[in-house]
């Protein structure tokens, strides 16, 4: 009855719809773009790949078996995975305090912090791992200064070794992380943390007990995507790593360039993407999307 | 009594949940607030000025007034959350300037509620306890007995989300009492609720305060609000108090224009003030009429001034006749509206000379409305007459 009551007023259900249907239309260059440009390619090239093998679903399963359990393959995995993880917690080490700050600071040194986290990331990635060489490398600035005030008389091996890549790239991933906590952080209610301090807690109390707590679901967030975007790294651990940082993505590299195996290759681009795949169905799970950018 | 009052000291054991019942206040030699001079700038503007107010232990004291007269910034100062520019806080004569919010003790209730929407009702209501350090069987006693209290006794489970709003403003009560504070800050607690709602929380808090012996420091902008729970009412203009008395007395009496007309409908007749007489000031409308009041002591002759008179407190008979006598105002006029409130038929009364006067009248059986154009005479007791002096 209510139903019947109510109806006069909302619109009948079609008439909700169709606006809906027509706007989903702004859509669709996106779209066309990304199935034509993205989509199309990777299944050809997938395609192409298996068409390699004759279509012997048997010398595939061994070929792809031999490789995925391969040692190279799986040192290179793990290698991935813990780079992915250590950035990951550098960057979340780093971020968080960046992120609260921006949350809570007013006047301009807001927009000096914003500029200086955010601008890095419309100049090039080769440009700013150069970058870092000039600052990492044994006459750098780092270990120059160093010497020159006498804390040290060799140079520290900041680069091409474990320590370079890690630099590196958590200095790149760094505004995904401080972007994204930033966006949950500002949608945390100011007046919860004044009713706890009310009520007696102490600052570290309202911090582990509810600010912390409420910006979880922005610390998971920007975890995943620092870490689905370690595992595919490319560039900086090339650049900046030594010979044991060989990351997947390297090796998928070496496959297609030097080997010019494709199979391999696309073998080993597939196994990245599942676990991306993966990784991206849970971090859909415990993100509100539309969070994310701002729309509450 | 005594044994409550010592359990209180230990902070170990809470009450019962059969003391619910017990009339003994539990908190009542302590909870006193001093305001000295209380003073709060904004850039060059005074938001509070110079507030001085005394609230004894176990007092329903309320801050009323419009927006931007700096009620809440006053509440939001003795909360410790807002740094005073001048002035100081006295709990039970101890001055709180060094002391941070948490350590203050208070209870507070917030003006959205401030539910923590992580943690379930239990959890939100334990916070408080656990923030100071009791033990889980303590705090599992004391949070039940919280709940009982306001009636929230099968809820302790749920999240804040699945809750109705009087029900998210009693969670947010318990979590204010939980911890026996001397001294409950309230600020606009009831201002998100719907009317009916709002006037069953406030016979609620009021009496859950009387069963505590809580000094409550509540902050509001609804005057009714105000009235019906509070032992005494500080009237806030501009940063500063206009008037502080219990609720009789700054209704009936006001001090000032702002007071009268923020209290509820009031009519503020505007004329001149005539010299003393024996029998009270005369004040002398534009028409020459004259109206008493007993005394008018702020007021000099010669100068403007104003008559205050309540809408329900004025008589309203049909026709031209004024009976006369001294010890009643009367003014003779004709009915321009009458605007029908329910329980209230409210007439607007043209008035030779002056703005209309505004008259209550109760919707009480066989009282038939008087139609517009009517003669009608006005007519109310000299002694409940008021002279303010004329606003500036």
């Amino acid at each position: 009855m209510t139903g019947s009551i109510a109806s006069p007023w909302t619109g009948s259900p079609a008439a909700a719809k169709a606006p809906r249907d027509r706007t989903l239309l702004l859509l669709l260059p996106a779209a066309a773009m990304l199935v034509l440009m993205f989509f199309v390619p990777m299944v050809l090239f997938f395609v192409r790949t298996f068409m390699e093998f004759q279509g012997s679903v048997a010398e595939f399963v061994t070929q792809a078996r031999d490789l995925l359990f391969s040692r190279p393959y799986l040192t290179a995995l793990a290698t991935t995975n813990w780079i992915a993880l250590t950035v990951t917690l550098a960057v979340l080490l780093v971020g968080y305090p960046i992120a609260y700050y921006l949350t809570t600071a007013t006047g301009p040194s807001v927009s000096v912090v914003v500029l200086a986290i955010v601008l890095p990331y419309f100049t090039s990635i080769i440009v700013r791992t150069f970058s870092w060489m000039v600052l990492l490398g044994e006459h750098g600035l780092v270990n120059d200064t160093l010497r020159a005030i006498g804390v040290i008389s060799e140079p520290l091996p900041l680069m091409y070794n474990r320590l370079g890549v890690l630099i590196g790239m958590s200095y790149v991933l760094l505004p995904y992380m401080v972007l994204t906590l930033y966006a949950a952080m500002r949608g945390i209610d100011t007046s919860l943390l004044r009713a706890a301090e009310g009520l007696g807690a102490s600052g570290f109390y309202t911090f582990r007990r509810v600010y912390f707590p409420l910006s979880l679901h922005g610390v998971l967030s920007g975890a995943l995507i620092v870490y689905i975007l370690s595992i595919g790294y490319f560039i900086t651990p090339a650049l900046m790593g030594g010979q044991h940082d060989i990351m997947v993505a390297m090796l998928i590299d070496r496959e297609l360039e030097v080997a010019v195996d494709w199979p391999s290759a696309a073998l080993m681009s597939l196994s990245l993407l599942v676990v991306t795949l993966a990784l991206y169905a849970i971090y859909y799970r415990v993100t509100d999307v539309r969070r994310l950018i701002g729309a509450r | 009594m005594v044994e409550l009052d010592s359990d209180l000291a230990a902070r170990g054991a809470p009450a019962a949940v059969d003391e619910l019942a017990a009339p003994a206040p539990v908190v009542a030699a302590r909870g006193a607030i001093e305001l000295r001079g209380l003073t709060k700038r904004y850039d060059e503007e005074t938001v509070v000025d110079a507030i001085a107010l005394s609230i004894a232990p176990g007092e329903f004291f309320s801050l009323l007034g419009p927006s931007g007269s700096g009620k809440t910034t006053t509440l939001m100062m003795v909360a410790g959350f807002v740094r005073p520019d001048g002035g100081a806080i006295l709990l039970d004569g101890k001055d709180m300037a060094a002391v941070p919010p948490q350590k203050r003790g208070f209870g507070m209730v917030f003006q959205n509620y401030a539910i923590f929407p992580h943690l379930s009702v239990f959890e939100n209501i334990a916070f408080p306890l656990r923030a100071r350090r009791w033990a889980n069987s303590a705090v599992a006693e004391r949070v039940s007995w919280a709940l009982e209290l306001v009636r929230l006794g099968r809820f302790g489970d749920r999240h804040a989300h699945q809750l109705s709003g009087g029900q998210q403003q009693r969670v947010a009560l318990a979590r204010a009492i939980v911890f026996h504070p001397a001294v409950v800050l309230m600020d606009e607690p009831l201002g998100a609720l719907d009317k009916n709602l709002r006037f069953e929380m406030q016979v609620e808090i009021k009496e859950i305060q009387q069963r505590l012996g809580m000094t409550v420091l509540y902050v509001t902008h609804d005057q009714e609000e105000a009235m019906s729970m509070s032992d005494r009412i500080a009237i806030l203009n501009h940063g500063r108090i206009d008037q502080v008395g219990p609720p009789g007395e700054v209704y009936e009496r006001p001090a000032n224009s702002f007071v009268g007309r923020f209290l509820g409908e009031a009519n503020l007749i505007e004329g001149t003030i005539a010299p003393q007489f024996a029998d009270g000031t005369r004040l002398v409308l534009p028409s020459g009429h004259e109206l008493r009041a007993p005394s008018a002591s702020r007021c000099s002759g010669g100068a403007r001034g104003m008559l205050f008179i309540r809408p329900e407190r004025i008589e309203i008979t049909p026709g031209a006749n004024a009976a006369g006598g001294p010890r009643y105002n009367e003014l003779a006029g004709r009915i321009r509206r009458c605007a029908f409130l329910g329980n209230i038929l409210r007439y607007a009364v043209d008035i030779d000379g002056t703005a209309p006067v505004t008259v209550d009248l109760q919707n009480a059986v066989g009282v038939a409305p008087l139609p517009v154009g009517a003669p009608v005479v006005l007519r109310w007791p000299v002694a409940e007459s008021l002279i303010l002096p004329a606003e500036p």
